[in-house]
């Protein structure tokens, strides 16, 4: 490989790393408190959340498919696990419940998806609706308060690492796996690159996007636990917005929107970005209105940007324009 | 300079990041002539053409159009100094009608903005009655042929006051009849006095239209000579740079058993009563007109489509196909006329486009087992002979010729005994196309039965044991090899039952 190409690699491979560092040097220069051990264990498990939810999001967009029904299916998920455990005070209970609501809500987006044909923006904007409104009919609209020892998920720690830190690396290393090791993660690269070629390669679509959604499923399962667990009560209405964060953080961590193209470390670098933006905006005294305007420009320039190195691909595709996509994940 | 000269490029250099593209390029074509551009995928045609159009700019370099220099930024600027580009991948909106697709981009207007329709139909009518084209102004283009599309974007090059057209592989998608339409109209533009700028692979029709011809190889010109001082040896070793002992590299090979049978398949309004077989070390042609039906019959038989009955026996016993993994499963492969769309993922690795159907060999406690992987990728890729970087790249850079070879090369990996080869050639350069021949060659020598359909007859001939012509959905004849001409083929094709 020439020396150039190697450059062009590690641009494309740390460039987004670069960008998270280049913030935290910014960040410190702002607010001397930032790169103190509080704040930055603060941000961690902020963005330990929606990290988790990138995940999926990222494992769904990478197959072509994406989910935009996490928020409320973590709401769900974690209110009744909540009211599970305030019933029968058992914490793997209640974990359990949360996983497997969530995971049937995906299997259902999952059916929308392969056995109706229906686009995934549609299926999960569907159950978006149907799930905030389950939860909110369960409890009528009622937060669930008094959920003791429940909060260990989301407050506890072991050897000093607080548990949701430890939630999204063990979830960080088991996407990281999918993609990067099983033929699960081969196939949804395939898919996402180019669907009809996967199927004339013999892999089974519907399947594998299935898996896709119950892996997700999952994933939200556990991320409805750490958020009721870190708000102290079971709150139907939680989680609002969470897709959009979830889904920012998948795309400026590198994934294409187009399919076939992102990987799990880029994904909580992108995580990182999104988080470390909002503490440095909260440190700043950004007013929050204010905040949500820049959030929605910064998704929008991140498309932008993938958009555009798709066209620079479809001209080196023609044999136009040498341009060495970073192919690994 | 001569009077005659139209368009004349000068020491034209253009580089891409890590590539010289062209090297000083230097030609000129003539009023009321067919210049013919030709050279390896690659070798810089489609990125001179781009800079005519105004698509790309050089880097350095004069381009004179009537001996003034003139500076082209865009399609539209190139319009304007009367150049037109029909592009290899036509660009249409299926639903636009024949007059919409005229008038598209200069309607007529009146005062407050508003398009006037009845002029503009005025405009595509007349367009049409000059062109002697017979189609409804109101069909939709979705309904027309590739071909019949053609000559509607020819036409409106003309109409545009193009002097100068580009074409560019204009017959890669298109029947021999319809090329025949084609080359009548280029005629009768040359005729008139339009320069056309033609680009091409195909040696036959090269030399059925050309009045020059300039070879480029790796950016460079190579040679520019008039056709009758060239022969297509000479333009092919042009080309490649090298002579080439045969265009096509039969052997004869021992015909074993009966590997492969098809009975009886049917699927209404589309095939009807197909029938054949393939024997081991056999290589079998499917001949026919674009539309016949040879693809559907292949795209049924490996489970893409599905169809209503029929028997699919390989070795001898029957299979049960009703998706790709039956017939990956049995030991049945097909390479899609369509690579970009059943072929490749483009987005993703040499590596990972090799492996992506046999995933199953390389894991390990649901592990994928890496050095096992890039050994077999790497072997793979020695053998057939696959240029690229590494096998990381991404496919979406590798050139045509090599795309294909990374598909047969998934298919080898799988070790299949049937291998339908639906126009493995198309849109490949000459180098390539000569080691894919070899590749069937050897792999008939294994004892695989292989299915080529071809739209080029001389391929079909040079390579083939036996080929059955299709028409209309069935198969018309059987023509074993003392039988094959061109003629007989064709007799077949035209005439159906």
């Amino acid at each position: 490989m020439k020396l150039s190409d190697r450059f062009m690699k590690a641009r494309q491979k740390y460039g987004i790393l670069l960008v998270l560092i280049l913030l935290f040097i910014i960040a410190s220069l702002l607010n001397s408190n930032f790169l103190s051990v509080r704040n930055l264990s603060n941000i961690s498990k902020q963005v330990s959340i929606t990290t988790i939810l990138a995940f999926g999001e990222t494992i769904l967009i990478i197959s072509g498919m994406l989910d935009l029904s996490n928020g409320a299916v973590l709401a769900l998920a974690g209110l009744l696990s909540v009211s599970v455990f305030k019933m029968t005070g058992s914490l793997l209970l209640a974990f359990l419940v949360a996983i497997i609501v969530a995971v049937i809500c995906n299997i259902i987006n999952g059916l929308m998806v392969t056995k109706f044909k229906t686009p995934p923006f549609i299926a999960t904007l569907a159950m978006m609706a149907m799930a905030r409104g389950a939860a909110l009919l369960y409890t009528n609209g009622q937060n669930i308060y008094q959920i003791g020892d429940y909060t260990v998920f989301g407050q506890g720690s072991i050897f000093g690492i607080p548990t949701p830190i430890i939630f999204l690396i063990v979830i960080g290393l088991f996407t990281w796996y999918i993609l990067k090791h099983t033929r699960l993660g081969r196939s949804l690269y395939a898919i996402g690159g180019n669907e009809e070629a996967a199927v004339a390669s013999g892999v089974n679509i519907n399947k594998n996007k299935m898996k896709a959604y119950i892996i997700n499923g999952v994933f939200v399962g556990i991320a409805g636990v750490i958020f009721m667990s870190r708000v102290n009560a079971g709150l139907p209405n939680g989680g609002q917005g969470f897709e959009f964060e979830a889904l920012t953080s998948s795309i400026i961590g590198g994934t294409s929107f187009s399919g076939g193209i992102g990987t799990a470390g880029g994904t909580v670098i992108g995580a990182f970005i999104v988080g470390t933006l909002n503490n440095i905006m909260n440190l700043s005294a950004v007013n929050s209105y204010l905040q949500q305007i820049i959030r929605g420009a910064i998704i929008a320039l991140a498309v932008i940007y993938d958009t555009y190195s798709k066209n620079m691909k479809v001209k080196s595709e023609k044999g136009e324009v040498e341009v060495d996509e970073n192919s690994n994940s | 300079m001569a009077k005659d000269i139209k368009l004349r490029i000068e020491n034209i250099n253009k580089s891409f990041p890590g590539v010289k593209a062209l090297d000083d390029i230097n030609f000129s074509v003539k009023k009321g002539s067919v210049h013919v551009l030709c050279g390896e995928n690659g070798a810089g045609k489609s990125t001179l053409m781009k800079i005519i159009n105004g698509i790309y700019n050089q880097d350095s370099g004069n381009i004179y159009v009537d001996n003034e220099l003139v500076d082209i930024n865009s399609p539209v600027e190139a319009q304007k100094h009367g150049i037109s580009m029909i592009f290899q991948e036509l660009n249409f909106v299926p639903e636009m009608t024949v007059e919409e697709n005229f008038v598209a981009g200069r309607w007529p207007t009146n005062k407050l903005g508003k398009v006037d329709w009845k002029e503009s139909r005025e405009i595509a009518k007349k367009l049409l009655e000059e062109e002697e084209l017979h189609y409804s102004l109101d069909t939709k283009l979705k309904n027309l042929s590739i071909s019949d599309i053609q000559l509607l974007e020819i036409t409106k090059a003309v109409s545009y006051d193009s002097d100068i057209i580009i074409m560019d592989e204009p017959t890669s998608a298109i029947s021999e009849k319809e090329i025949e339409v084609l080359f009548e109209k280029i005629n009768s533009l040359r005729e008139r006095g339009k320069s056309i700028i033609y680009i091409s692979h195909k040696m036959d029709e090269i030399f059925q239209i050309a009045d020059q011809i300039t070879v480029l190889r790796d950016g460079k010109v190579v040679a520019t000579e008039n056709a009758e001082n060239l022969t297509e040896d000479k333009v092919v070793s042009l080309m490649v740079g090298r002579e080439l002992s045969k265009t096509f590299p039969k052997e004869d090979v021992e015909i074993g058993k009966k590997i492969f049978e098809v009975n009886n398949l049917n699927r209404k309004g589309v095939l009807k009563d197909i029938n054949f077989d393939v024997h081991r070390g056999e290589i079998v042609g499917f001949a026919g007109l674009v539309g016949a039906g040879r693809t559907e019959v292949m795209r049924a038989l490996f489970g893409l489509d599905r169809f209503d009955t029929g028997e699919i026996k390989i070795r001898g016993t029957k299979a049960e196909i009703t998706n790709t993994s039956d017939s990956i499963n049995n030991g049945l492969v097909m390479l899609s006329e369509d690579r970009r769309r059943y072929g490749i993922v483009p987005v993703r690795s040499v590596k990972e486009n090799i492996t992506i159907s046999k995933l199953e060999e390389f894991i390990y406690g649901g592990r994928l087992h890496s050095k096992e992987e890039r050994e077999v990728v790497t072997n793979m890729s020695d053998k057939l002979n696959i240029k690229t970087p590494s096998i990381e790249t991404n496919v979406s850079s590798l050139s045509g010729g090599n795309q294909q070879k990374v598909i047969l090369a998934k298919w080898l990996v799988n070790n299949p005994d049937v291998l339908l080869l639906d126009e493995p050639t198309r849109g490949i350069d000459v180098g390539a196309k000569y080691e894919i021949y070899k590749l069937m060659v050897d792999l008939a020598k294994d004892g695989k039965g292989i299915v080529m359909v071809s739209s080029e007859l001389p391929e079909l001939i040079g390579m083939c044991d036996r080929i059955y012509v299709m028409s209309e959905g069935t198969i018309t004849g059987e023509l074993s090899r003392d039988e094959f001409s061109q003629e007989a083929i064709m007799k077949y094709a035209i005439g159906s039952n």
